[in-house]
């Protein structure tokens, strides 16, 4: 729409004005307005073809094996693979279906066991790979059909509750399912062991090589992301994508234009459930188990978090999710690595919605001078309250900067996390002076429940970090990292 | 005489426990252009509903095109012929122009080239506009694009919502221009309007509602002559 839009006063000599629309005229001016580096580097990225992205950044997944030898980071890697597989899949359900799946991981599920049901001693069957995987994710795909045929509508809270109760019965079935009439069906809550790895021609793919992880499957995982993510980017720009846009823009315009809405509601489910399937199969491989709490509610909402925080509806963004929250979730896990993330976050958070500017500043040394006066104060007090250990990392300078009790009361966790969540709350509500005025005890009191109560509690606290983002996001930018903005007809 | 491209036979509709549409009667035949006036919340909008099939009608009939469409689906009816410029354009907002075209055909495989070439003729604007925003443009080029997206499905019938709504009166009098050209090239056409004075002007036959129900029909040319409707639309 750049040069393409002429001003076209001179259609209808003497008529009215129409087409001069000044906002869209002027769009390129704007963006060279930019400054004379950013404006024109912008316009150049932005004409760099999409599946030039693509190809730069599979290479670069490529190369992390290569700049780490270490079977933990490759594994680490791996598993974001997977993670941007299930995003993606969810990113059709949610983002262009407009639907709310509350099963999708027991899709992701069934697809890990029907692998391990057609590839492993359990039954006998060792399927050739090239045969189970297209047979488990076509099984996706209808069983995602058949669940959400009765939901015929597709409504939102209706289909929420209705996959709600699919992911349970998913639990109950595998669960349960060692005594399902008298036959050990899904091996129960030890699951399905010794899973095939992958194997085609004669050939298997070791998942371990030295006792280490085998990289052929990070290579493996990233093939199937590249095939995956160029299969749903043609699906999207095809008019089945396009149909799927207007029908979320305007369901009711897309029916009067005669589409099969609830058709292709059900078509979206359905993908979505394929390619969680198919990510199944992958994880079976390689882990050779099955586990049925491996799907559950908390891969759910990690998932739901990496699409939401991307930007739902957009492909680079959901797959940008991933690859920033599964790291996130493993560093979080380590209390020194931890704390380097949880500064360098709040640093770039304020840098992203101050930019460097005096405000800047001024948060960040009212910041470092309340910490020192609120240790002063409490040190003079009484020493016990400052006398804590810190645990290891870059703690010079924040032992004299955060107050670290030596015995933490045990109303003390409690109280300052709900604080610490209603000040963020209060933070979306307030604007300018009060907001910045805010921040400065906001940001300390965040700092406090880390090192006093995050830290000595991890588990809990990667996932609060998690919500924590979130409302993050919702302030800076509700459409997520990469979504759309919405255009709005006035 | 052939039996009309539309009719409606004793149609009631009902949103809930409220009766909108009662006892509704009314014929377009090929090639015919209709206009059907009627006050704010007489029912007009509700009548194209249910002729669309969008809302199912309590009783009565729906025939169109020789075939009772009355339990059929809105996407059947649209295969077979009707289509919608619907009230306030309901365009998709993030979609290009030339993208909105084609979700009006998508019922025939996003329209073919000639179906394109047909509307850019008529709207010689959209085709300039093709890869802008639909959200962007200004009313008058959104209700182009409303006009041109339902031609796209090559309609035997065109239903049209209020096609003045939100015009300045000299685009008014260029858009039922382009009604009539439309019209000419042998669609009919049922418009729901509440400008009466310019749709009688152009429409062969004209009914009235009124709370649900029709009041007065006739001859364009007759009820722009009648004293009682005169007063109540035209304003003189
Ligand atoms: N979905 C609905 N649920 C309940 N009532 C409805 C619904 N849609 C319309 N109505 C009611 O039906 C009546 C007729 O509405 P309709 O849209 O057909 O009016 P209209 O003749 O098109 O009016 P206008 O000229 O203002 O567009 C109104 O009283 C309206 O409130
Ligand atoms: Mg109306």
């Amino acid at each position: 729409m750049s040069d393409s839009t002429p001003h076209s006063s001179d259609l209808s000599a003497g008529g009215p004005a129409v087409g001069q629309d000044e906002w869209v005229a002027r769009h390129d001016e704007r963006r060279l307005a930019r400054g004379p580096i950013l404006g024109p580097l912008e316009q150049r990225l932005r004409r760099v073809p999409w599946w030039a992205w693509l190809v730069l950044f599979v290479a670069l997944l490529a190369l992390v094996p290569a700049v780490s030898g270490s079977g933990y980071v490759r594994r680490v890697a791996f598993d974001t693979v997977l993670y941007m597989l299930l995003a993606l899949g969810l990113n059709v359900v949610v983002g262009w279906g407009g639907l709310l799946d509350l099963g999708y991981v027991a899709f992701y599920g069934f697809g890990a066991y029907a692998y391990a049901m057609l590839d492993s001693d359990k039954f006998g069957i060792h399927l050739p790979t090239l045969v189970s995987i297209p047979s488990v994710v076509i099984l996706g795909a209808i069983l995602g059909l058949l669940l959400g045929l009765p939901s015929r509508r597709l409504t939102g809270d209706y289909l929420a509750i209705v996959t709600l109760f699919f992911l349970q019965l998913f639990q109950t079935v595998t669960t349960n399912g060692d005594q399902a009439f008298g036959h050990n069906l899904t091996g129960g809550p030890n699951g399905i062991l010794r899973v095939d790895p992958f194997h085609a021609f004669g050939h298997s793919l070791a998942v371990q090589h030295q006792g280490v992880f085998a990289v052929s499957y990070y290579y493996v995982a990233i093939a199937i992301f590249a095939v995956v993510f160029v299969a749903l980017w043609l699906v999207n720009r095809s008019r089945t994508g396009r149909a799927w846009r207007s029908l979320r823009e305007d369901p009711l315009a897309a029916e009067a234009m005669g589409m099969p809405v609830s058709w292709l509601k059900l078509l979206s489910f359905s993908f979505g459930a394929a390619v969680a399937a198919l990510t199944g199969t992958v994880f079976a491989a390689l882990n050779a188990s099955v586990f049925p709490l491996t799907f559950y509610f908390v891969l759910l909402i990690i998932v739901y978090t990496m699409v939401i925080l991307g930007g739902s509806g957009s492909q680079p963004g959901v797959v940008l999710g991933a690859l920033i929250v599964s790291p996130m979730l493993e560093l979080l896990r380590d209390p020194a690595k931890g704390r380097i993330l949880f500064y360098v976050a709040l640093l770039g958070g304020a840098l992203v919605a101050f930019r460097v500017s005096r405000k800047l500043g001024v948060i960040a040394a009212s910041t470092v001078a309340f910490g020192f006066a609120m240790h002063a104060i409490a040190g003079a007090i009484d020493s016990k309250w400052v006398a804590g250990e810190h645990g290891p990392g870059v703690s010079g300078a924040i032992a004299h900067w955060v107050v670290v009790p030596a015995h933490l009361a045990r109303w003390i966790p409690p109280v300052a996390y709900i604080g610490l969540i209603g000040m963020a709350l209060v933070l979306t509500l307030v604007h300018s002076r009060v907001r910045i005025v805010l921040l400065v005890p906001t940001l300390y009191l965040a700092a406090f429940v880390w090192e006093n109560v995050m830290l000595t509690n991890p588990e809990p606290a990667r996932y609060i970090i998690l919500g924590l983002m979130l409302i993050v996001l919702m302030i800076l930018r509700p459409n997520g990292l990469l979504g759309e903005r919405r255009v709005e007809i006035v | 005489m052939t039996a009309p491209l539309l009719s409606l036979d004793g149609i009631d509709t009902n949103y809930g426990p409220i009766r909108i549409l009662q006892g509704l009667t009314l014929q377009v035949s090929a090639g015919e252009l209709v206009c059907l006036l009627g006050g704010n919340a007489s029912g007009k909008s509700t009548t194209l509903k249910t002729i669309l099939g969008i809302v199912k009608p309590r009783n009565g009939t729906v025939r169109f095109d020789g075939e009772d469409v009355t339990n059929r689906s809105t996407s059947h009816r649209i295969k077979k012929g009707m289509a919608i410029v619907p009230e306030n354009r309901r365009l998709f907002a993030p979609m290009t122009v030339l993208e909105n075209l084609e979700m009006g055909a998508y019922l025939h495989n996003g329209g073919k080239k000639e179906d394109f070439e047909r509307v850019y003729e008529l709207f010689p604007l959209l085709y300039e506009r093709r890869g802008q925003l639909a959200g962007t443009l200004s009313g008058g080029e959104q209700q182009m694009v409303a006009m041109g997206r339902a031609l796209m499905a090559k309609p035997k019938l065109l239903l049209m919502d209020e096609p003045s709504m939100g015009l300045a009166p000299i685009l008014v009098e260029r858009s039922f221009e382009i009604i009539k050209q439309v019209h000419e090239s042998g669609v009919a056409m049922l418009i729901v309007e509440q400008n009466a004075n310019v749709s009688l002007s152009i429409a062969d036959r004209g009914y009235v509602l009124s709370t649900g129900r029709l009041v007065l029909e006739g001859p364009a040319a007759d009820l722009r002559e009648d004293e009682d409707l005169r007063k109540a639309y035209l304003g003189r």
